[in-house]
């Protein structure tokens, strides 16, 4: 193995453009690997691209960056069987955008080849098979058959993170900390877009929903507009799917099929399908994050935070790249690549955001798991808003005697205090 | 639209062998059979009281992989340059 690199990362998602792209534009000598045909092919994301993390990286984003629309309006919406009741963020007119809806074909495609032209070598259809591991310390890949060596490897391979296990790190999924989203992409033309979401031209909307109107399964559902098509989905957690023996699927078209949802993609086609899991444990699932020759990133550390608002993946796997970026250089200046040395990763995200976040909704996944949420609350508040809003011909009723009246036979007032109560600490 | 003409919409390099495979006897004695409602593409078909695959349609999410806790199933991605290819994302 004589044409050794610095660094190969293996993965072309968020996570291993960051940290590859970072290190080229360091005069790394740096290999990125993809085993989708391109960047991007493999992956699905809802998706919106939230917080600042991509500007720090790219100093003139958003320009040149192939975002779909920025999102002025966020709407979260509780679905019960047959209605629903929103609560609606609407920064329209204003510079205001948390967040832009993106398309991972084409935003890891740009991203892939920034890291291209900032001199890293970027091999896309090449699956890495195996780690090559001497005295139990990673000194490269086994990809096409061919060994090929680095000082270090980045294991951002994301969620099922099979470069990760071989070295006996990586996340232990299970049902109970997966979920599985399934999601089509509809085409609309933009003004129809627009009309329906009740957006500015070129604005977009990002809708989530807590519940997805059937079977109170562990779930959520969501709308994001993109330029000329509108991502819908469900993420179901797995154990949820078992217990309930659904589908996804059968959950997606239910969805879709709901008198609140259905108007909003009415005589759009759908033109991909697609599956994907998120790691949803949080901080709880989070393994070690090094080891002799070897850091791992983004979705294979499980490093995204599910409140059940939204799912928040790519700005946890940007800094987590930025940050093994990092680490890396630093390692290089020391010529030492040992654990000892790459410990100083985990310090580092210690210190920011991305632990920060997990660490504070470290029991989001404990009290996102309560079936509660997904058929007795959405029930809840939308029986509570039609009777709010009713006018039947009989006396009217003091808002507490109907919120009273709706509690009755779905939950009890101590479960709503004890859930209050939870909400308060975890989400 | 049904499983079939759902997964038609995507483009898919379709390699000549498959990149998981099931063991027969460990399949027919499971008790749970998880992997049949779990799997986004619908895959895996109950066939003579065991559990038959097909690979073609795989989305490649690791949901089997994630479910099967009785080592039935030997999973991998597929070989470089096959399998799924998605356009949007
Ligand atoms: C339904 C759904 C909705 C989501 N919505 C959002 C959202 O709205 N906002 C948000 O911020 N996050 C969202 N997420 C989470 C987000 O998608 C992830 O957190 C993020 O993509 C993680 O980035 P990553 O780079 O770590 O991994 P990935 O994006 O998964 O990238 C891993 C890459 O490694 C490649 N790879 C894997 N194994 C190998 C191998 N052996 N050899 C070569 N290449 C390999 C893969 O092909 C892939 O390109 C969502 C996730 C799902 C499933
Ligand atoms: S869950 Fe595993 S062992 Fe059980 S039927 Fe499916 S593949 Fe076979
Ligand atoms: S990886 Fe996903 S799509 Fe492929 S067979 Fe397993 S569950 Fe089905």
């Amino acid at each position: 193995m004589d044409d050794k690199f610095d660094a190969i990362i293996v993965g072309a998602g968020p996570a291993g453009c960051t940290a590859a792209y970072l290190l080229a534009k360091e005069g790394l000598e740096v290999l990125l690997v993809e085993r989708g045909n391109y960047a991007g092919s493999k992956n699905m994301t809802g998706g919106v691209l939230y917080g600042p993390v991509l500007s720090r990286v790219f100093p003139d984003f958003p320009l040149n960056i192939p975002l779909e629309r920025p999102i002025s309006r966020h709407v979260l919406t509780f679905l019960s069987a047959s209605s629903a009741v929103s609560l609606d963020a609407n920064a329209a007119g204003t510079e205001i955008h948390n967040g832009y809806s993106i398309l991972r074909a084409k935003f890891d495609r740009w991203f892939a080849k920034q890291v291209e032209d900032a001199g890293g070598i970027v091999a896309t259809g090449l699956l890495a098979e195996d780690l090559v591991m001497v005295d139990n310390r990673v000194t490269g890949i086994v990809a096409g058959g061919d060994e090929m060596g680095a000082e270090v490897v980045i294991a951002a391979d994301g969620v099922n993170s099979l470069m990760a296990q071989k070295a006996g790190l990586g996340v232990r999924l299970a049902p109970h900390n997966v979920n599985q989203g399934v999601k089509e992409v509809i085409k609309l033309p933009p003004e129809v877009i627009e009309d329906r979401f009740n957006v500015a031209p070129g604005e977009g909307a990002a809708v989530h929903y807590l519940g997805i109107g059937t079977e109170g399964v562990h779930g959520g559902g969501f709308l994001y507009t993109n330029k000329e098509s509108i991502s819908v989905g469900v993420v179901v957690q797995l154990k949820a799917l078992m217990e309930h023996n659904l589908r996804a699927i059968d959950l997606l078209e239910s969805f879709k099929g709901h008198p609140a949802v259905k108007p909003l993609i009415k005589s759009g086609t759908t033109v991909e399908y697609s599956a994907h899991l998120v790691p949803a444990g949080g901080r709880d699932m989070m393994p070690r994050l090094c080891t002799d020759g070897m850091l791992v990133a983004g979705d294979a550390g499980a490093m995204v935070l599910a409140t059940g608002r939204a799912l928040e993946g790519i700005n946890y796997a940007m800094a987590s790249g930025m940050a093994a970026a990092e680490t890396v250089k630093q390692a290089r200046q020391k010529g030492d690549y040992s654990r000892q040395s790459l410990v100083q990763y985990e310090a580092m995200l210690a210190d920011s955001f991305v632990f920060k976040d997990l660490e504070n909704f470290r029991s989001a996944a404990g009290f996102l798991d309560n079936p509660r949420l997904y058929r007795a609350y959405p029930d809840l508040v939308c029986g509570l808003a039609n009777k709010i809003f009713e006018v039947d011909g009989q006396p009217k009723k003091k808002v507490w005697q109907v919120v009273r009246g709706e509690l009755k036979g779905r939950v009890s007032l101590w479960q709503l205090i004890k859930d209050g109560l939870a909400a308060r600490k975890s989400v | 639209m049904n499983m079939e003409e759902r997964l038609a919409l995507n483009k898919y390099d379709v390699d000549n062998q498959a990149h998981i495979r099931l063991e027969d006897g460990k399949c027919r004695e499971c008790s749970h059979k998880a992997c049949l409602i779990i799997c986004p593409a619908e895959c895996f078909k109950l066939r003579e009281g065991t559990v038959s695959f097909a690979y073609e349609g795989c989305l490649e999410c690791g949901s089997c992989r994630v479910v099967c806790n009785e080592g039935g199933l030997d999973w991998s991605y597929p070989r470089s340059g096959f399998g799924v290819s998605y356009e949007y994302g």
